[in-house]
């Protein structure tokens, strides 16, 4: 690895007030956006040219989604506490919150084997109808989302974490943008949860 | 290595593989990039050369090459339909995807933009060279997908269902997954270079002083970043469709070979089509955009003058980008979507040809008055305006619903887009290579064996599609794999199949002379020092070749990029980082 020293890696840039890494997220969030928005727009042309179409609870378990929701959203909360127990350089605080977030992840995923089982059990499989289709492939690729985010929380949580001794903020910095990429996760299952279980 | 010489960045030496192969330097990136896409350039242009033997000569064995190719393509060389298609389809794809993007914007705007806005390096130097690995190994993937059983992909570079869910599996799931890999390393691409233009300029760069390839790179990466995920999607369903028996793109009760598919239906082959052209239009300007920066540098460089209406350019630019997510649709009009629709769709398209224009007319006008310097660079950037115009121009009948329906699906529409991306946006990118060479390498490349590439390019561009335009107002039908011999309207233009094929294989080799002129000047080229072509953009102010960090003193910036020929100066360019330069040079605060 060379020393070529790349500016703004940590501390903001004045004239645009933020830093390198911090724009990078939020960009990569907006492809994200145009990922999941293509596959829900997908949902509708789909769900509006079909002849049927079956009510979520047919096939799938409310109660159980509502659970995840919780989870979820839980662990959005635990997230942000974790970033703010940095900033008040608490590190205990932090590495408790953080496993808080990192265990609700498995909670979730948990569940979604739950639900996953259950509908392969009942013959329930993507090539079933495309109602199933969608729902397999849109909590597929949400819960893909969810293992990425809980290992780099893990990483952050577990090795990563020696970064607070050489370099806090750079470490505050990049809890920070995982949270962001976590309340994304978050917000995607808000809108995938009443689309796929309610409507 | 010679640069280290001249580094005075402090870093320790590295390796062979992490200094060429696996480097983070954003150069070395470029130019890994460049030389990647040069390959696949060439290598779609092949398989284009077998496909207009198989056009002018429907039928006749090709000699030698054709017994090369094995029995299932080729046998006997006579070449099989099946295969046909797979070389249709892999063109389109692998001269789009695998070489005219990796080298316009992997390349160029890897090894450009950060020298251009006086950066050390990309803001993400790791993202950067997993993008690149992650082209290539896309890149691999669709090539390889030739020995897969049943062949490659052959159902167009579009994949429409339900053909590219009937054909063979393999490879059309290769395609797919190449295709995801691609849509990786752009997304990390554009994340870098948006990054790395908002944050990395040097002190005194304002936007409005970036050189107009910095501001095509911006575009160009908005419209990947944001163009490329629908596809992903897409492509995730398709791959659904063919491995997990979904039915996204499968309508019901569709009848293959007299017998009705056992899917459970309900699917929609137009939601293809929507999410794919929903990238793919976002996606020609992709093609574009980067040619016209090159060719916006090259124009004010040899003119030696600024540039005609710059702020015109950037506002142009701006606009076009937000306008090309909501044209996609104009590649549809015959799907049968609608009339609200197609009026929707055409309306936009022709208000985005108005930036186009806009662009083009600020270049042509550019040229007005200037004292032109006609070498290689500025003869292919100068082609490439009435190359592109031409593009463009024949364009418009295809935007408006109601010609589209004859033009439709014919060579017409081969022509026109050819226009606009081979002696278009090629032309530029050889420019570009031309132009930038010397910065990479230390050394100018060959004129005369420039000109010796420029001039039988042009003409053989010309004879290959001009002739396209006329056979499809004659009716003419693309992807036929008799090249449409059996047809009684095609008979009058039939004959224009034999010039074009000709022609194509001349202009192959034509590029000899670029290929000689490539290698030989690394070692014969006349050697420069920073500035060649006494520009005025920062990319001059580093030693040529940049060693690694670009820059030996940090640069800074005291005016906007092309001011050439200034009152009241002692030469007639005045650079961006020299304060001296120019009289009149606006002084720096913080």
């Amino acid at each position: 690895m060379s020393a070529t020293e790349i500016p703004y890696t940590v501390e903001a840039r004045p004239d645009t007030g933020l830093n390198n890494v911090k724009i990078g997220i939020w960009l990569f969030l907006a492809s994200e956006v145009m990922l999941f928005g293509a596959l829900f727009a997908s949902y509708i042309m789909l769900r509006v040219g079909a002849a049927e179409w079956p009510h979520g609870s047919h096939y799938l378990s409310v109660p159980w989604a509502t659970l995840n929701t919780v989870v979820l959203i839980s662990s959005s909360v635990s997230m942000v506490m974790a970033w703010a127990s940095l900033i008040r350089k608490d590190f205990g605080k932090y590495r408790l919150y953080m496993g808080l977030t990192i265990l609700a992840a498995f909670g979730f995923l948990g569940i979604k084997f739950i639900e996953y089982s259950s509908k392969f059990a009942h013959g329930y499989l993507p090539e079933t109808n495309t109602f199933l289709a969608i729902y397999f492939t849109l909590t597929g690729l949400h819960g893909l989302h969810v293992i990425g985010g809980m290992l780099y929380n893990l990483y952050l949580w577990g090795p990563g974490a020696k970064m607070w001794k050489t370099n806090p903020q750079q470490f505050i910095n990049r809890v920070e943008v995982s949270g962001l990429f976590w309340h994304f996760v978050d917000l995607v299952w808000i809108f995938l949860f009443p689309i796929l279980y309610l409507l | 290595m010679e640069e280290t010489h001249h580094d005075d960045h402090h870093h320790e030496e590295l390796g062979f593989w992490r200094k060429y192969v696996f480097s983070v330097d954003h150069k070395v990136i470029g130019i890994q990039y460049a030389i990647t896409g040069l390959v696949f350039l060439f290598f779609g242009f092949c398989l284009m050369m077998l496909m207009r033997w198989q056009i002018a000569y429907p039928g006749r064995a090709l000699p030698i090459i054709g017994g090369l190719l094995g029995d299932t393509r080729m046998p006997g060389g006579v070449m099989l339909p099946e295969f046909y298609n797979q070389l249709g389809a892999m063109h389109g794809t692998i001269m789009v995807f695998l070489g005219v993007v990796p080298l316009g914007v992997g390349g160029f705007g890897n090894f450009v933009v950060p020298l251009q806005i006086g950066a050390p390096d990309m803001a993400f130097p790791r993202l950067n060279m997993a993008s690149y690995w992650s082209f290539l190994v896309g890149g691999v993937i669709m090539c390889l997908s030739f020995f897969a059983p049943g062949g490659a992909a052959q159902a167009g570079w579009t994949s429409y269902p339900p053909l590219s869910e009937i054909t063979p599996v393999a490879g059309q799931v290769m395609w797919l997954v190449g295709m995801v890999f691609l849509i990786t390393s752009s997304l990390l691409g554009s994340v870098n270079f948006i990054v790395t233009i908002i944050q990395l300029r040097a002190k005194g760069l304002s936007f409005m002083r970036l050189p107009f390839f910095v501001w095509a790179q911006f575009v160009t990466s908005f419209l990947l970043l944001l163009a490329f995920p629908p596809l992903e999607a897409a492509g995730f369903m398709q791959l659904m469709d063919r491995l997990l028996d979904t039915s996204f793109f499968l309508p019901s009760g569709l009848v293959v070979s007299g017998e009705v598919l056992a899917v459970s239906g309900g699917g929609s082959p137009i939601l293809w089509q929507h999410l794919f052209w929903f990238l793919a239009h976002p996606e020609v300007y992709v093609l574009i955009l980067p040619a016209l920066g090159i060719v916006a540098e090259i124009v004010a460089n040899n003119t030696r003058k600024p540039l005609w209406g710059y702020k015109s350019l950037v506002y142009s630019v701006i606009f076009l980008g937000f306008m090309s997510f909501v044209v996609w649709a104009h590649h549809m009009f015959i799907t049968g979507m609608g009339t609200v629709m197609s009026a929707f769709f055409q309306t936009t398209t022709m208000i985005i040809s108005i930036p186009s224009v806009v662009i083009l007319t600020v270049l042509i006008l550019s040229l007005w008055g200037g004292s032109i310097r006609f070498n290689t660079p500025m003869l292919f950037a100068l082609a490439f305006l009435p190359m592109f115009a031409i593009g463009g121009l024949t364009g418009l009948p295809l935007g408006f619903s109601s010609t589209d329906i004859h033009l439709h699906d014919t060579y017409y529409v081969i022509g026109h887009f050819h226009y606009v991306v081979a002696p278009g946006t090629i032309f530029a990118l050889f420019a570009g290579i031309y132009y930038w060479y010397p910065k990479a390498t230390g050394r100018k490349m060959n004129e005369t064996l420039g000109k010796l590439h420029f001039w039988p390019s042009f003409i053989c561009m010309n004879l290959i599609f001009f002739p396209m335009l006329m056979q499809g107002l004659a009716g003419l039908n693309r992807r036929m794999y008799d090249g449409g011999e059996i047809y009684a309207h095609a008979q009058p233009v039939i004959h224009l199949n034999e010039v074009i094929s000709i022609a194509a294989w001349v202009m192959a080799l034509a590029q000899i002379f670029f290929i000689v002129n490539f290698f030989l000047s690394l070692k014969t080229g006349e050697k420069i020092g920073e500035n060649p072509w006494r520009a005025t953009t920062l990319e001059w102010a580093a030693p040529s070749p940049p060693p690694h960090g670009n820059f030996l003193t940090e640069p800074v910036v005291y005016r906007g990029p092309y001011e050439y020929s200034v009152p009241g100066a002692s030469e007639d360019f005045s650079p961006q980082f020299d304060e001296a330069a120019a009289p009149n040079s606006e002084p720096v605060t913080a």
